[in-house]
């Protein structure tokens, strides 16, 4: 195995990076189904044993996983899970599921006064975009985790707080959903619309009055009348309380880039997750954003590297020649058999891991790793939790 | 032969929990279904290009592309929709306006309608689905005979597909309800079956079994549960129970590797072998209890092999025939 690239990668060392206390927040990214909210909890749990108070943002959990947080609502505030802290006392965990709807209705209700703050909830096009735009899920990760955070600097309830992303299309919607939305509500668009209720042609040029009508047109006539009017009124009511959806976006991205941040990448070694992996961290790079290093999940474990599948085969081969010509050996030499057969599998699958792993560690020389072989049965529990979290720092 | 599972369905949705590999199965599919010289449409719409990446040719463009031929003749052919692209093709369409285009994109009018206008966006991508479907080709024969979905993942399948009550909260009336109704018209009907995609373990599966009563709620057309990545177990049951309590016979295995010749690390070798068996019997019981959970389901269902190579076109070719000979096309 030594002469695989992925085992000269550094060492991801989780310990250092949960125990440091600069660091503040944690975010865990990557494809769906590679086990991303798995190892948010169980960092969560880890850090609280080790003596941090941490509050665990999850989007989707599966409702064992959400059960063995103790989570069996979904009523969008951190809930404390009952006997987690460290040997000496210190340390405490919390855990979330995040209501998306309930939290963009808190934000509208916490920045217009009631009377407004109604017309925006019971708008239809509010309504719309608040339970099922693709992008809101992400927008009101980042806000909970914003509000989380100020919460965090506020009272110090926690100084850790560990967030699961959402199960996108892709990893990068977490970062770009919001900016995406900001700058559709405070947008050109938005402005054209609302131009007539400001007042017609004030603003926008002759000829742009000219395109807003074919515009309008085309509008009224796709969408319907009533979606426009829906639209419009929403427009309105928001504009003038928000002021800044975007400010509030860029105030959120900009918490993603402080120092204080981490972003772990997890991955399977499949061809998918770990494109999806690299994806995630040339962005980050790009972005300037700080990545503690790639969680390499669901790894085949091999127990002796000194049989090789090579030297396995061979001998389940030969052991089935001498049973063909020496019955009496075929009981014992079948058993054998099958367990090297067995072995030589196991070991071309981690092979093939391998190598997977190795073009993520050419592609990118200095990005930390650390793997988890994979568990027969799912995470049920505070103990499977804790399971996987020694793996992740071994 | 084996009869035929879904005779009347054109359009099969693939959906399946992330990273059970439904992309690949779609593909498989899309190559079984062109049996016999038919020509089927494999269409993505999660911009992933990920079906590019399985048959090994550059990134799909906004058009139709033969990728692959199948056994007898037949073609399967590729397109990934990009909704902005589905937006301009939807006013040229049915409102003679493609020259507005560039005009509406100007505007961030097209941005609007594909990312934040909500549902907007599923109905387009299904609306080009159907399209394609519905589509004659030449003396009134359908386009293509068969249409494969990459769909979104079991969590959002079901309101991907349910474009009406999507665009319910933004359109009552007008022109996109009416299209909005069209597109559901034929996929709540039986010519569309909608597939899931699993792997033998606990998430996946749960997800599957809450993917099908959701789908069901919401009057949408399951078809069967496709099985993937199995391995088949290596050991008898008998030898299975013994690994798991501990009683395989470390004589018996000493001696048989020694007559084998691997005998110099059999101090290392024997224990890592009994460890291996016994996680492996482990690994055969668990899935054994979610094969028998999936098959409460009473659906069909297939299951397709873990190929050691990994997935190439070869594979592809491998799995779709075994689809076939279920039944598949």
């Amino acid at each position: 195995m030594s002469g695989h690239l992925f085992a000269r990668a550094p060492r991801l060392d989780i310990d250092s990076v949960l125990t440091d206390p600069s660091v503040r927040i944690i975010v865990c990214t990557g494809a769906g189904g590679v086990g991303k909210t798995t190892t948010a909890a169980a960092l969560g749990l880890r850090a609280a044993e080790s003596g941090r108070n941490v509050c665990v943002l999850t989007i989707d959990p599966a409702k064992r996983l959400a059960q063995a947080m103790g989570l069996s609502s979904l009523d969008n505030t951190p809930r404390q899970v009952p006997g987690v802290c460290a040997p000496d006392g210190s340390g405490s965990l919390f855990a979330m599921m995040l209501d998306m709807k309930r939290t963009f209705d808190e934000v509208v209700e916490g920045h217009a006064d009631p009377e407004r703050a109604q017309q925006i909830l019971s708008n239809p096009f509010y309504q719309a975009l608040s339970s099922s735009f693709a992008g809101t899920q992400e927008y009101m990760a980042m806000e909970k985790l914003g509000q989380l955070h100020l919460r965090a600097e506020d009272e110090g309830t926690w100084d850790l707080i560990i967030v699961d992303t959402p199960p996108s299309r892709s990893a990068l919607d977490f970062l770009d959903a919001p900016e995406r939305l900001g700058s559709f509500l405070d947008g050109r668009f938005i402005r054209i619309l609302t131009a007539p209720a400001r007042g017609a042609g004030r603003g926008i040029g002759r000829l742009a009055a000219m395109g807003f009508g074919i515009f309008t047109n085309v509008l009224n006539k796709i969408l319907g009348a009533q979606v426009l009017a829906d639209l419009g009124t929403f427009v309105a009511a928001i504009d003038t309380t928000f002021g800044g959806f975007r400010e509030r976006a860029d105030a959120t991205y900009a918490l993603l880039k402080d120092e204080g941040t981490s972003f772990v990448v997890v991955a399977a070694p499949e061809r998918d997750a770990l494109r999806e992996a690299a994806y995630f961290v040339e962005r980050l790079r790009r972005d300037d954003m700080p990545l503690a290093g790639l969680v390499l999940n669901r790894m085949q474990q091999v127990d002796d590297p000194e049989l090789t599948a090579e030297q396995a085969a061979a001998g389940a081969q030969l052991l089935t020649e001498q049973a063909a010509l020496d019955p009496s050996l075929a009981s014992r030499n079948e058993l054998t058999s099958a367990l090297l057969q067995l072995h030589a599998q196991r070991m071309q699958i981690a092979e093939r891991q391998l190598r997977l792993a190795d073009r993520f560690a050419a592609a990118h020389p200095g990005v930390s790793v650390t793997t988890v072989t994979a568990l027969a049965g799912d995470v049920h529990d505070l103990d499977g939790l804790r399971e996987v979290g020694d793996l992740l720092a071994r | 032969m084996t009869e035929r599972l879904w005779p009347d369905v054109v359009m099969h949705v693939v959906s399946g929990k992330g990273g059970t590999g439904k992309t690949t199965v779609a593909a498989a599919m899309a190559l079984a279904l062109a049996r016999e010289g038919r020509r089927t449409l494999l269409i993505e719409v999660e911009g992933r290009q990920g079906i590019a990446q399985l048959f090994d040719t550059p990134p799909l463009p906004y058009e139709e592309r033969k990728v692959a031929v199948a056994p007898g003749g037949g073609e399967v052919w590729a397109l990934a929709v990009d909704p902005q692209e589905a937006l301009l093709d939807y006013l040229e369409t049915f409102y003679n306006l493609k020259r507005a285009g560039a005009a509406l994109r100007k505007m961030g009018a097209v941005d609007f309608a594909t990312t934040i206008a909500p549902g907007l966006r599923d109905v387009l991508l299904t609306g080009k689905a159907v399209e394609v479907v519905r589509r004659k080709g030449k003396g009134d024969a359908d386009a293509y005979d068969a249409v494969v979905m990459d769909a979104p993942p079991t969590g959002r399948i079901a309101k991907f597909l349910n474009v009406n009550s999507e665009v319910s909260g933004l359109a009552r009336v007008g022109p996109i309800r009416n299209h909005a109704d069209l597109v559901m018209g034929v996929i709540a009907s039986p010519t569309t079956a909608v597939h899931l995609v699993t792997l033998l373990e606990e998430m996946p599966v749960q997800e599957t079994i809450d993917g099908v009563a959701e789908l069901r709620s919401e009057g949408l057309p399951v078809g069967g549960i496709i099985v993937n990545m199995t391995r088949p177990p290596m050991l008898t049951p008998e030898q299975m129970a013994h690994a798991t309590a501990g009683t395989l016979s470390v004589g018996e295995i000493t001696a048989a590797l020694e007559s084998c010749g691997l005998g110099a690390h059999e101090d290392a070798i024997v224990p890592a072998l009994l460890r291996e068996a016994a996680d492996h019997a482990q690994r055969v019981a668990l899935e054994q209890r979610e094969r028998a959970r999936i098959a409460e389901l009473d659906l069909p269902t297939f299951e397709l092999p873990l190929l050691g190579g990994g997935i190439d076109l070869g594979g592809l070719y491998e799995l779709a025939g075994i689809l076939r000979d279920g039944g598949m096309g």
